[in-house]
């Protein structure tokens, strides 16, 4: 027991840069999910063309191939990285992309008549977006996105394997030395558990703080 | 002289060693997937029960599989199986963490489907003096699997997708066999993107055939 003491200061850095990881990459996949999944209502080809080819190349490939070629090859091609951009980067990329597609869907759960209500108002169409469509496609999006944080959150052990020491770096590296592989492993386990069982909670508290605005 | 940046010659020769690495994914995919399976039913088939102990421990293994990572879970049974004296090839290590992770996800997915089924249709199998596993096995369960078809396709893509895990235990599917060949060659550029391009065929394929299943099995 005490030993597992002695590993805590270790883990909680891991666990840090975990948590920075999951933060970072959350502000890089909001605006992209945004911006993809309106591209990809345009009628307009340059807009959708990009985002269509955008979230199927991030949804169609491993989110680890995706980390190995941005920190492999990309280099060769001029852009020079550290492992922790790359990282939140291809995390918050791959994210984005699942997550243009709850945008698509929410914002097409918004009934017809709000357009056209938003019409005969005379709001322009920034504003019909901006205070009539996409308050009401919040709350759509909001269940779906609690689960896409989760795999965000699960997804950051993948960048371990490009030399990122966050927690399951740290779990591989305390095993190396103590070969305790099931006291460690399992209480890292449990420390992600946790984090998804707060990201879970917190979720539903916002779901319930927004629960007026019904669709 | 000027360096190539993608040598497709060089790609073109590590075809015939990626399309045997592919044999692995997909041999991984197919195996996790019949074990995903059979235990994801046996997971919602507990969540069913009344006993509220086992209600209570199916729901949270589920939970606790489905909200860690992948990655971690297939560590722990790659160093933790040997301690206890399960000597497992590092493929059907990871067969096994494939099967476990996803069982969570289809757990949901039969419950939906089982849900989905008339609460009649349990009527009237007691109105014909049905047993309980019968009831289940002839009436609920062929009903239920029809509109879940389309769901498990998505899971099988997703789990096809989480196969390039498997190389961090050194099994040799397709991530693991591209860094092989980078390592010999100090070239990362083809065959790491050759390996890119693979996923993103197959996906794109799968998922075009997954709208054909929805378009037949759900109305």
């Amino acid at each position: 027991m005490s030993e597992i003491f002695g590993w805590l200061p270790n883990l909680l850095s891991g666990l840090k840069t975990t948590l920075l990881l999951t933060v970072g990459a959350t502000f890089v996949a909001c605006p992209m999910a945004l911006a993809a999944g309106l591209a990809r209502l345009s009628r307009n080809p340059f807009f959708y063309g990009p985002a269509v080819c955008y979230i199927e190349v991030f949804r169609g490939t491993s989110a680890l191939i995706q980390l190995f070629w941005f920190y492999y090859v990309l280099p060769h091609f001029g852009f020079q990285m550290e492992a922790l951009t790359a990282g939140i980067l291809v995390l918050g990329l791959n994210i984005g992309a699942y997550g243009a597609e709850v945008v698509r869907g929410a914002v097409q759960s918004v009934p017809r008549e709000q357009y056209e209500a938003a019409k005969a108002l005379n709001f322009s169409k920034m504003q019909t977006m901006k205070k009539i469509i996409l308050p009401q496609a919040f709350v759509a999006i909001l269940p779906p996105a609690g689960n896409l944080l989760i795999e965000l959150l699960k997804s950051t052990a993948l960048v371990s394997m490009i030399t990122i020491t966050e927690l399951t770096f740290k779990g591989q590296m305390l095993r190396a030395s103590t070969l305790k592989s099931t006291e460690i492993f399992g209480i890292i386990l449990i420390l992600y558990f946790l984090l998804a069982l707060s990201i879970t909670h917190g979720i539903r508290k916002l779901e319930r703080r927004f629960s007026y605005v019904k669709v | 002289m000027k360096e190539i940046i993608f040598d497709w010659a060089f790609a073109w020769s590590l075809m015939p060693e990626l399309m045997g690495a592919l044999g692995i994914t997909v041999i991984a995919t197919v195996l996790g997937m019949a074990l995903a399976m059979v235990l994801g039913l046996f997971w919602a088939v507990l969540r069913r029960s009344k006993n509220p102990v086992m209600y209570w421990f199916s729901t949270t293994v589920v939970e606790f599989f489905r909200s860690t990572p992948l990655l971690v879970q297939i560590y722990f049974l790659f160093y933790v199986l040997p301690d206890v004296g399960f000597r497992l090839s590092p493929l059907q290590t990871g067969v096994l963490a494939l099967g476990i992770h996803y069982s969570a996800y289809l757990a949901e997915v039969y419950r939906a489907g089982i849900d989905s089924v008339p609460r009649g249709q349990w009527e009237a199998a007691t109105a014909l003096n049905l047993g309980k596993f019968h009831t289940f096995r002839s009436i609920i369960f062929p009903q239920a699997l029809p509109p879940i078809i389309p769901a498990m396709g998505n899971y099988l893509i997703a789990m096809f997708k989480d196969t390039p895990m498997l190389s961090a235990i050194t099994v040799l599917e397709l991530l693991q066999t591209a860094k092989i060949m980078g390592a010999e060659s100090f070239r990362y550029i083809e065959p790491l993107t050759l390996v890119g391009m693979l996923f993103l065929i197959l996906s794109l394929i799968s998922a075009r055939m997954i709208r054909f299943l929805e378009k037949r099995y759900v109305q």
